[in-house]
């Protein structure tokens, strides 16, 4: 067991290698209860979370549609990345770190305020997150016939609410699968019902593996205030177009857009043996200097793999310190393992 | 409940040593180690003919989680280092006082008694460690 953002939860539960290959090719359930669920509700929910994030919920069209976004300070700095969900004109469903949750909520109520938007945290939902090929058929088997079929009919990135449920076809893998907010009282019957339907217990170790293999980034690792979305991956979360809409950050980005980034989040391969870990120095051939911000061993390529941000002129290779010896790496472009296929050779 | 086999000695550690035949001694870590450090993912082992000192990092052990330094209990020159690891270092997880041993090491003469533990101190010591 670990402290997460206050949360004691497994590392895993059996064997993390085993955990993780059970999502790639079967099915494996994780307990995301610790992230921070929030209802955003008011006439005037759209405008206030098209100041407050990044990406334009404008985009969200269909009830039920998702979209990941960033959370800004006035500066760029990524406040916190998050899921929002469009459920009504007036009712919007956020799902925020739990590292991450006191000053999100503080920001977001500060900023709701002016827009006479109501900021409700359903800490009375647990969130279990069932993914893998197998992942959706599995979930929907402990749902109503109706139910099931209506949770097998959502589309990628969209949620709904079935027989008491939010189920959501989201995910933190790089599988299809479904992320699914319900009661806390709830949780622990369905997670055994899982269990017996063939899902296998992921512990925290295989959840980090599996979205860096995926390429998606952690906040608090790959990005933080300190650091702003064209130099950790997430340009292509901020939404530029259209130019009057005035989100928090818009113009400290606009000004970095104009320069130039500095830096840029690359993936890392190593080519040799080894494991790559975060804080490592990167050496990049002509001068220069990075980090790595995410590494761990693949266990889909069998070799080690990494999230490191680097001087924006690095070109197609580099080297990394590890404890004291310098080992080559490629710059490949995120992410390494999707659908279960390795995207990287 | 973790494996210690009442034959070996072991330290503070978790290494565990085996005495051979031939008055060399097998050195591994113990099941213990593994099952705190998780998938073992690669090893790097010794080449025969290096001479360490008692408490010198001799080997490193690297699982999904993280990489940990293994000391030599006692000083000596290493025979053999276990080369079946570099492309199988799960057999530490799976067998970690037969198939995962790290290296063999003879002695070094008129070196210091090493402060080894028996098998019943071990597991007293990992039982306080809340292993």
């Amino acid at each position: 067991m670990v402290d997460f953002g206050g949360w004691d939860m497994p590392l895993q539960y059996g064997s993390q290698i085993a955990e993780h290959h059970a999502v790639r090719r079967g099915a494996g359930v994780f307990d995301v209860s610790h992230m921070c669920v929030v209802d955003l509700e008011g006439a005037r929910v759209r405008p206030f979370l098209q100041r407050l994030l990044a990406n334009d919920v404008g985009r969200l069209k269909a009830p039920g549609k998702a979209l990941y976004g960033c959370m800004l300070d006035e500066t760029g700095g990524v406040i916190d990345d998050l899921i929002v969900y469009f459920l009504e004109d007036s009712w919007f469903r956020a799902v925020v770190n739990a590292g991450t949750r006191e000053k999100d909520l503080a920001w977001i109520r500060q900023h709701a305020a002016g827009f006479g938007v109501d900021v409700a945290e359903r800490a009375d939902l647990a969130m279990l997150a069932v993914q893998g090929p197998e992942a959706r058929a599995k979930a929907a088997s402990l749902l109503s016939p109706a139910g099931a079929a209506s949770a097998l009919a959502l589309e990628p990135f969209f949620g709904r609410e079935i027989d008491g449920w939010f189920v959501a076809r989201t995910g933190y893998t790089g599988e299809d699968g479904f992320e699914i907010m319900l009661p806390g009282t709830e949780a622990e019957r369905v997670w055994k019902a899982l269990n017996s339907a063939g899902v296998t217990s992921c512990g925290l170790g295989a959840r980090d593996t599996l979205r860096l293999e995926a390429g998606m980034s952690l906040y608090g690792s790959d990005m933080d205030e300190g650091t702003h979305p064209f130099e950790s991956g997430l340009g292509w979360t901020v939404a530029l177009e259209p130019r009057e809409r005035a989100f928090i950050g818009r113009e400290a980005l606009e000004a970095i857009r104009a320069r130039g980034p500095q830096r840029k989040l690359v993936g890392l391969l190593l080519e040799g043996r080894g494991v790559l870990r975060s804080h490592q120095k990167v050496l990049v051939p002509d001068g220069g200097e990075g980090e790595i911000t995410s590494g761990t061993f693949s266990p889909t390529l069998e070799r080690s793999i990494a999230l490191a941000r680097v001087p924006a002129a690095a070109g197609s290779s580099v080297q990394v310190d590890i404890r004291g010896k310098l080992h080559e790496a490629r710059i490949v472009r995120p992410p390494f393992v999707r659908h279960g296929k390795a995207l990287v050779s | 409940m973790s494996n210690v086999p009442s034959d070996l000695k072991y330290t503070k550690t978790h290494e565990w040593l085996r005495t051979l035949p031939d008055g060399t001694l097998e050195i591994g870590i113990t099941d213990h180690a593994q099952h705190s450090l998780g998938d073992l993912v690669f090893v790097e082992v010794p080449e025969a003919g290096r001479k360490l000192s008692a408490g010198e990092p001799f080997a490193v052990v690297e699982s999904v989680k993280a990489a940990s330094d293994v000391y030599s209990p006692v000083a000596g020159e290493v025979t053999a280092g276990n080369p079946a690891l570099a492309s199988e270092p799960e057999a530490i997880n799976s067998d970690a006082y037969g198939k995962g041993w790290l290296m063999r090491l003879r002695p070094a003469a008129g070196g210091a008694a090493p402060a080894l533990l028996s098998a019943a101190e071990y597991e007293k010591l990992i039982a306080e460690e809340g292993g």
